[in-house]
């Protein structure tokens, strides 16, 4: 009978605990667990099925050899700084514009906005169509009278990671407007009003006052970016499928490939376990730095 | 005088540094657009009219053609239904992985900006990173341990996998919504006996209708958009529309129909579009919330 008041009075007091432990224990098993078995899989024989049997680096240095993994961390490396780089310039510059008390700012914004309710499925099918050689774009500058006009770069080798870019960018950069936006909204507009006031033009105001304003956001931004290039897969999937050849491949869709073509279990086990450390060196960092300012802001 | 001749030139560059942002704006409008006008034109055609027609031209005759073909005849692989059995397949998956996740997900952020506990924070950052990790990361154990349950390429076992990797997500949404609740109205609330989950549902979850809006905007878009875990536990029977969309437009053999390949992407992409028309503030929150601040 006391033991099981004892038992009452503490599950009471207790109780947050209690209604957070089976979200704990799916996280610990689903997302640490699955981690850690992923790790040891990098460091086994498994090929077509998963074995238990150690047999240290032999898989990491496989992948650390294999040409086709480099070719996806160069395409990385690439489509990253270029869809990252374009998507901030674009976002930036939109956020700057539509916040000039311009007319119809709703119906703009809800355009910029749409696309990133898409799927990359749908948005890498419908950019296939649109760049596709034979009857997208290059046909129709070439009706309009363009006639030498070209643009394959979805069939050239070194030319196709670039239309990744141009979807992604088309995708994203809407997002980042949004990011941006919110950040300018936030800006006490007296200390614009007494510049102006001082006569300082409206391009000095921006870059000496308004624009280091918008470095939070700006780091917001880099991060998810970098995070959404990271796993980009869907997109070069229905893009390119990785073509031609193998030119597009990214780490995801190598690992994919590895993992589910090629049942290469062990290597596709390194390369995703090498996508989760790029990934921890950013984001945990970042992730740090936000909960504690948001303490910070708390407590004060 | 001077002065009024100073003011006129400036009001002159003023206009025309207004006329300038205002093409700039419409010229993103129109790249914005462009994919999505093509997408539905190109879905009007004949494929004759696409082959020797311009892929900006609106449609000279209007069919059906290629929307009938996509909603009852395409083929994905041998199987010739059409995209309607797969966005059945996608909603089977998306609704349950909608609710439950929002329910938890609640219960969790409650508990975590209410009442909170010495360890709570330490919690919360576990969790969160869950919200972060590349999928493939768990790709493999997770196609094991949905075979040992034998729940592999079931609608279920998929609907189990966006429920799990959902509630990272769903938690941080409530809780950083809770966070700016009250605190002394819990507090007083304890003080009076009244429990955690009487609270709960008389007091905070009535209030949190909004954010309850943004997780079941999020959890639907991104698991109805997901491709990586249907791709991966799925088959032929289970595929979720991404799936099919996908291998309907890859493999297909003979004359490339794009008109049908349109018309099914349209499809396929309809759902989340909806949203975003109807509830668009509320997905935005919720991407925004991704960024950590709430």
């Amino acid at each position: 009978m006391s033991a099981r008041r004892t038992l009452k009075t503490w599950a009471q007091d207790h109780v947050s605990q209690l209604a957070l432990a089976p979200t704990g224990v799916l996280a610990l098993v689903f997302v640490y667990g699955f981690i850690l078995l992923t790790i040891y899989l990098s460091l086994t024989d498994s090929r077509i099925l998963p074995s238990y049997n150690f047999v240290g680096f032999e898989q990491w240095e496989r992948l650390w050899g294999a040409r086709r993994w480099w070719t996806a961390v160069n395409n990385l490396l690439l489509f990253g700084s270029l869809f990252i780089g374009f998507a901030i310039a674009i976002g930036m510059a939109l956020a700057v514009f539509l916040d000039q008390r311009v007319r119809a700012e709703g119906v703009i914004r809800t355009i910029y906005l749409y696309p990133m309710a898409l799927s990359f499925i749908v948005t890498g099918t419908a950019w296939k169509w649109m760049l596709n050689p034979d009857l997208g774009i290059e046909q129709v500058f070439q009706q309009w009278g363009w006639t030498s006009f070209q643009f394959n770069w979805l069939v050239q080798k070194d030319m196709a990671i670039y239309t990744v870019v141009i979807a992604a960018v088309w995708q994203s950069s809407g997002f980042v407007m949004a990011i941006f936006l919110a950040a300018l909204r936030g800006i006490d507009a007296s200390i614009m009003q007494s510049a102006m006031v001082d006569g300082a033009s409206m391009f000095r105001i921006y870059r000496r006052i308004i624009l280091p304003q918008l470095r939070p956001a700006m780091f917001t931004a880099f991060v998810l970016l970098l995070h959404m290039a990271i796993k980009s897969f869907d997109l070069v999937i229905a893009l390119t499928n990785g073509g031609p050849g193998n030119a597009t491949d990214l780490p995801a869709t190598f690992m994919y490939t590895f993992a589910f073509e090629r049942s290469r279990l062990g290597i596709a086990a390194a390369s995703a376990t090498m996508m989760l450390f790029t990934v921890v060196a950013i984001i945990v960092p970042y992730l740090y730095a936000e909960l504690r300012a948001q303490n910070r802001d708390r407590r004060d | 005088m001077i002065a009024e001749v100073v003011t006129g030139q400036q009001g002159m560059l003023d206009r025309i540094l207004r006329w300038s942002i205002y093409v700039m704006l419409i010229g993103f409008a129109i790249f914005y657009l462009a994919p999505f006008y093509v997408m539905v034109v190109t879905s009007l055609k004949s494929i004759d009219e696409i082959e020797t027609g311009n892929l900006m031209a609106l449609p000279q005759n209007v069919t059906g053609y290629a929307w009938n073909e996509a909603w009852n005849v395409a083929c994905i692989g041998t199987d010739c239904r059409g995209m309607a059995p797969y966005l059945l397949n996608s909603l089977m998956a998306s609704l349950p992985a909608t609710i439950i996740p929002t329910l938890i997900g609640a219960v969790n952020g409650y508990a975590l900006s209410l009442w909170r506990f010495r360890g709570s924070e330490l919690c919360f950052g576990l969790l969160l990173f869950g919200a972060f990790i590349p999928y493939q990361i768990v790709l493999l154990p997770m196609a094991q341990f949905l075979g040992a349950m034998g729940w592999s390429s079931s609608i279920f076992g998929l609907a189990f996998v966006y429920s799990v990797y959902g509630l990272p997500f769903t938690t941080l949404y409530f809780r950083n919504f809770f966070a700016s609740f009250p605190e002394d109205l819990v507090n007083a609330a304890r003080v009076d006996g009244i429990g955690f989950f009487r609270f709960f549902w008389r007091v905070a979850l009535p209030v949190s209708v909004p954010i309850i809006v943004v997780s079941v905007i999020w959890q639907f878009t991104n698991t109805w958009n997901d491709f990586l875990f249907a791709a991966s536990y799925t088959d032929a029977n289970s595929a979720t529309s991404m799936v099919a969309l996908n291998n309907f437009v890859q493999v297909a053999t003979g004359v490339k129909r794009y008109n049908v390949d349109m018309a099914a992407a349209i499809i396929t992409g309809l759902p989340t579009i909806l949203v975003y028309v109807v509830a668009g503030r509320y997905l935005l929150r919720g991407l925004m919330a991704g960024a950590v601040k709430g």
